[in-house]
This record gives C-alpha cells, sequence and structure tokens, in this order.
C-alpha cells in the first residue's frame, strides 16, 4: 500500500468483500508460499472428490462394473498395467483411484462434519461456562476433562460398537458414517470449549458487555452478539487443525475396522483392506491411498498452521 | 432542598467482595472466608440537574460506587433510591466507561453501537427512526452522521469516547455515571471532551455523577465534592470550598498534590505511607497511620461524617475544632 490513505470522512464504507481483501490476513496469505501451495493442493483435492463421479474411470460400487479378470492390476506404467486403471486394481478388480476419489469423498464429508458437530457444541459449552463461571463452569470444564482422560480410540469404538447394538439392522450401513462424526465430535468438542471459555472470560469482563448489560440486554444476547464475535478467531485456527485430526481419526479407526465398512470405503478402509495384500506383492493397493491421506492431511495442517501465524497478534 | 429534586440518594451503602481461595484451597488450607470492604457505609445524595463528583486514590472504592449506581453490582447494604424521571418513570442510569478502548465492541459498527439501547429498550418503532436518532446523536457529539458505518478501530480515543457518551446518551437517561471518562486522553483531549460533558449538561439538564482521581478535572467539572479514602467519605464539601479551605487531613494532602505552576520547585510536604490493604484496614480512622493529626483515639474510635461549617467531615480533630493548622506546612 503506497497510496496515502484518504481523509476518514471522504471514505466510502468499505463492503465485506473489499474489508477481506483489504485485511492483514489476505496480506499475509498472499505473502506465504507454504499457505498458497497447500491451499492450491486442498482446492484440488476437494475438487477432485466433489467430482468424483466425472472424473473416475470406474463406479467402484457399483458391482457389475467390476471384472474379476481385472483383478489385482499394477499401475499403467508397469508391465502388466492396464489404461483405464491408472493406479492399478484391488483384488475384486476396483480401479484404486476411483476408490481413492470417492473414498477422499466420504473422509473429507466425515472431516467437516464432525468439525462442524464439534464447533457448535464447544462454542457453545465454552461460551456458557466462561459467561456464567461458577459451578456451571466447573461441571462443563470437569466433564470436558474426563472425556479427554479417556484415549479416543477408546472412546470411538464404544460408541460405534454401543451404536452398532443400538440401531436396527437397516439402519447400521446408512448410520455409521453420522455414529462416526458423533464418536469424533464427543471427544473434540472440549478444545473448542477450553478455547471460547478461556477468551469469553476475559470478554465478559470489558466495558462494552457491562455497557450492554446496563441497558437490560438479555444474557443470551450478550453471549451471541457481543462476546462470541469476539473468541472466533482462535476458533478458526483450532477448526483448521481439528479438520486434519477429524480425517486421521476416521482413518484410524476405519483402519481398526471399526469405522467406514468396505462397501462405502473411506481413504482408512482402503487403506485396511490394502494392508492385507501388502505381503503378496501388491503394494499399490495400500501406497496410494496413504499417500492421498497424507497429502491431505498435510495441506490441511499447512493451513491451520499458516492460520495460527497470521492470527497470532504476538507474531505480527 | 426538597425530596423531589434529588435523582439520586445513597444512604448508608456497602459493598463486600469475595475474595476468598476456592473452596478446596480453603479446605486445605484451613483458611477463613476472605471479605473486601470495597465501599462501607457511604451515603450522599444529588440534586437534579447538579454533577456529584467523587474523588480519591485507586482502590478507595470510587469506581465501585459507580458500578453500584448503575446496577451492575448489587448492594451489601443500605438503600440506593431513585428520583423521578421523564414523565414520571424511574430515573435512567447510564454509564461512560474509563477505557475508550474495551468500551465499544470492536466487531460492531458504530451505528450498532449507539442503536443498541435503542433497539434493546424499544425508544424508536422503525428501522429508519433509529437510524435518524442515531445520525442525531452522532451530531449531538460532534462526530459525522456517516461515521456510524465505521468501525470503533478507525477512530482515535477522544472521537471514542464520544461514541462512548453518544451511546449513553441513546437511552435518553437523566443521570450519567462518568467513570473516569478523561483518564485515559490526551490532555489537550480531555478539556474537548469535558467542554462536550458540560455543553450536553446545560442543553439537556443532566444529572453526573462524576469519578476521577484528577483533581483539576474535578474542580472544572463538579458543584460538589466527595473525597473518598479506603471504602469511605472523609470528606464533602462544595467544589470551590474543598479546593480554598479542604478540612480533612486526607484532603489536604491530596490538593497538596497537585503541582503549582507558579512555584514549580516549591518545598512538598513528604507524606509517609500508601493506602493500607483494603484487606486489612487499619483500626479506628482508617486514615490515622499516615495523618499528622492522629491521636490515641483515631485507632480506636471511627470518625462519623458531620457538619463542620459548608462541609461534611469525618475527622475526630476537625470536629473537636483542632484542625486550624494551614493546608500546606511550611517546613
Amino acid at each position: 500500500m503506497t497510496d496515502i490513505p484518504a481523509p476518514i470522512s471522504a471514505r466510502k464504507p468499505k463492503s465485506r468483500r473489499e474489508m477481506f481483501f483489504d485485511s492483514d490476513l489476505w496480506w499475509s496469505f498472499r505473502k506465504s508460499k507454504p499457505a498458497i501451495g497447500a491451499a492450491i493442493v486442498l482446492l484440488l483435492v476437494i475438487l477432485a472428490a466433489i467430482l468424483a463421479p466425472v472424473l473416475s474411470p470406474q463406479n467402484p460400487y457399483d458391482l457389475a462394473s467390476l471384472e474379476l479378470w481385472n483383478a489385482e492390476l499394477p499401475p499403467v506404467w508397469m508391465e502388466g498395467g492396464q489404461m483405464p486403471f491408472i493406479l492399478g486394481t484391488d483384488v475384486q478388480g476396483r480401479d484404486i483411484l476411483s476408490g481413492i476419489l470417492y473414498g477422499t469423498r466420504i473422509s473429507i464429508f466425515i472431516g467437516i462434519a464432525s468439525v462442524i458437530v464439534s464447533l457448535v457444541i464447544g462454542v457453545l459449552a465454552g461460551l456458557t461456562a466462561g459467561f456464567y463461571g461458577g459451578w456451571v463452569d466447573n461441571v462443563l470444564m470437569r466433564l470436558g476433562d474426563v472425556l479427554l482422560s479417556i484415549p479416543i480410540i477408546l472412546v470411538a469404538i464404544l460408541v460405534t460398537s454401543v451404536a452398532q447394538a443400538i440401531l436396527p439392522p437397516q439402519l447400521r450401513e446408512a448410520g455409521i458414517s453420522i455414529v462416526l462424526v458423533m464418536a469424533i465430535a464427543l471427544y473434540s468438542w472440549v478444545q473448542y470449549a477450553r478455547v471460547v471459555r478461556a477468551q469469553a472470560m476475559v470478554e465478559r469482563r470489558k466495558e462494552y458487555v457491562q455497557a450492554s448489560r446496563l441497558v437490560g440486554t438479555p444474557a443470551r444476547r450478550l453471549m451471541l452478539n457481543h462476546i462470541l464475535p469476539n473468541t472466533l478467531t482462535p476458533v478458526f485456527v483450532a477448526a483448521t487443525l481439528n479438520f486434519g485430526l477429524a480425517i486421521l481419526i476416521e482413518a484410524t479407526l476405519s483402519f481398526l475396522g471399526v469405522g467406514m465398512p468396505p462397501n462405502q470405503p473411506s481413504l482408512g478402509t482402503l487403506i485396511r483392506v490394502g494392508n492385507q495384500y501388502l505381503f503378496s506383492g501388491s503394494w499399490w493397493i495400500v501406497l496410494f491411498p496413504s499417500i492421498q491421506l497424507c497429502i491431505l492431511v498435510v495441506a490441511v495442517n499447512m493451513l491451520g498452521d499458516w492460520l495460527r501465524d497470521a492470527l497470532n497478534p504476538k507474531l505480527r | 432542598m426538597t425530596q423531589a429534586d434529588l435523582i439520586l440518594s445513597i444512604d448508608h451503602v456497602s459493598k463486600e467482595f469475595d475474595v476468598s481461595a476456592p473452596w478446596l484451597n480453603r479446605m486445605l488450607e484451613r483458611k477463613p472466608k476472605l471479605f473486601v470492604k470495597a465501599v462501607d457505609d457511604v451515603s450522599f445524595s444529588i440534586p437534579r440537574g447538579s454533577c456529584f463528583s467523587i474523588v480519591g486514590e485507586s482502590g478507595c472504592g470510587k469506581s465501585t460506587v459507580a458500578r453500584l449506581v448503575t446496577g451492575l453490582y448489587s448492594t451489601s447494604g443500605g438503600q440506593i433510591t431513585f428520583g423521578r424521571g421523564d414523565a414520571g418513570r424511574p430515573v435512567r442510569v447510564q454509564m461512560i466507561f474509563q477505557d475508550p478502548q474495551s468500551s465499544l465492541n470492536p466487531r460492531w459498527r458504530v451505528g450498532d453501537i449507539i442503536a443498541e439501547p435503542i433497539r434493546e429498550m424499544k425508544l424508536r418503532k422503525t428501522a429508519d427512526e433509529t437510524r435518524d436518532r442515531v445520525e442525531e446523536l452522532l451530531r449531538i457529539v460532534g462526530l459525522a452522521a456517516d461515521d456510524a458505518t465505521k468501525y470503533p478501530h478507525e477512530f482515535s480515543g477522544g472521537q471514542r469516547q464520544r461514541i462512548s457518551i453518544a451511546r449513553a446518551l441513546a437511552s435518553e437517561p437523566e443521570l450519567l455515571v462518568c467513570d473516569e471518562p478523561t483518564s485515559a486522553l490526551d490532555v489537550s483531549v480531555q478539556a474537548q471532551i469535558l467542554n462536550l460533558m458540560r455543553r450536553l449538561q446545560l442543553e439537556l439538564g443532566l444529572t453526573y455523577l462524576f469519578i476521577s482521581h484528577d483533581l483539576s478535572v474535578v474542580r472544572h467539572m463538579s458543584d460538589m465534592i466527595a473525597v473518598m479514602y479506603l471504602g469511605r467519605i472523609v470528606e464533602m464539601a462544595p467544589a470551590e470550598k474543598l479546593f480554598t479551605d479542604p478540612q480533612h487531613p486526607y484532603s489536604k494532602l491530596l490538593l497538596g498534590t497537585i503541582p503549582d505552576i507558579h512555584v514549580p520547585n516549591r518545598d512538598r510536604e513528604v507524606q509517609n505511607g500508601e493506602p493500607p490493604s483494603p484487606l486489612s484496614p487499619p483500626t479506628g480512622c482508617a486514615f490515622h497511620p499516615r495523618c499528622p493529626l492522629a491521636t490515641e483515639r483515631c485507632s480506636k474510635e471511627a470518625p462519623q461524617l458531620r457538619a463542620a461549617g459548608r462541609s461534611m467531615v469525618s475527622c475526630h480533630a476537625v470536629q473537636k475544632g483542632l484542625a486550624t493548622i494551614p493546608a500546606r506546612r511550611q517546613d
């Protein structure tokens, strides 16, 4: 910005869009090569996942399109590779690339859904705890401490197996992704709650909150209109980093066999299935889904790290 | 002065804060509950249209009085009575805060900040009327109508304090409680804000309860001044009377700290000591460890606020007529 800003009275009010492109955040994004790279990679991965039905050579869920003589074909650049199956096929003749594209879709869906669910629970719990303090704070935060003291894998295995036992058989297949989302959210809301609570405790003592109290604003509006917008910055950072974590947790659960079933495979399921054939020499079945999972999580985490630095006032 | 003229009267009001350690620590360390008496038996009343000031050092309880009056804190004892406002409704109280950085929500546009009281209290019917009122308020405090679309960070400290005043005026209050409204501002800007507040007082018939530690600011604004020390009022007098003829030794000490432009290197009386901790206030008169007039009696018996001439003073020595010493000792 080399031009001298116009005097305040002569300036037009900025629209939200202008304010975004004028912001420190956008400036720091343009200056950060890793962030731009990660964003491009992430965008490509997400686009490919969304466009999976168009891009993939085969619908891996359509059993009619699978041919057994195509089973365990290596990638095309190797001896015996065949053309539509760029990354090879698995033991049932499923195209690995198609499986990855569809699997990424499921992984991203579960990641986003669990972030949203845990965000809502965590922000509401943190706001309430930080705003009211006292025993409300104690109950909510100690509950969170208890949850965090149990390893997440155990919690998730417990939740999914209990859900499998409770749900009627026809709902089990359809409901499994929702159960997974709930299991992950049950664990990760605590982090948001802690971040929001700490910030809310600072904000609620500030004078603008007291000024609003004076005109009789009810507690609900004080929390949502005044305190919440001022606590969101660290929440965005936590949400980005947790998105990567949620994808990993889901992959771990699927790898252990308590996550997505093989007929609607996520990346973790693909890795589990492929793992069984690793020693029979079909390394491509497990390697390519693993690489995709790596790329996805690393890109998300790099974005999260950049966001954390960009929004940290101490590093500006 | 009849009762009807009073906009606010405060009767033997006290406020205690519980500053105990958490329950578990108290159990383990066998410590009792701990209370701080921030305001102790304070009484005063404010006539309509006047400016009543409270001065004192940090921690003397003056801001607590402000928050008790506005209702942000509840009293531990005593009575706060308000007079009648417009059209017979109870007096509306609003507050102007000390720190213009934290008293405006950084995520809200100025127009929304000023409109909040109007919306919450439903003072205007339509959105258009609300917007007109916001623009009118902005002009009243000396800002431009199109400042409503900006965010607080686009303004200087003085301008922010004007926004704060506009917000306080939005609910059409009769009593404004000003908690050190100028202490975070430059001296040049302080004068502008104080002049604005005086002008508003005349134009709108406002009553002020003015809290400050800055005696020159208080002198400019006030009709009556109360001097607080450790939660109690030690002297209460009309403004000029307090400045020309302070009675209580603590008032004299405070006035002695004002720099004198004509005698910049005058011999200042060295006062030993600092205000004692409010956790364990001295027995008797709270000021006796620092008081040049202290006697045996002062350490045993707390003095009461009694009339001494046109002032009200809470000091055994003054009440016995001993305090005929000059305001400043010439050593």
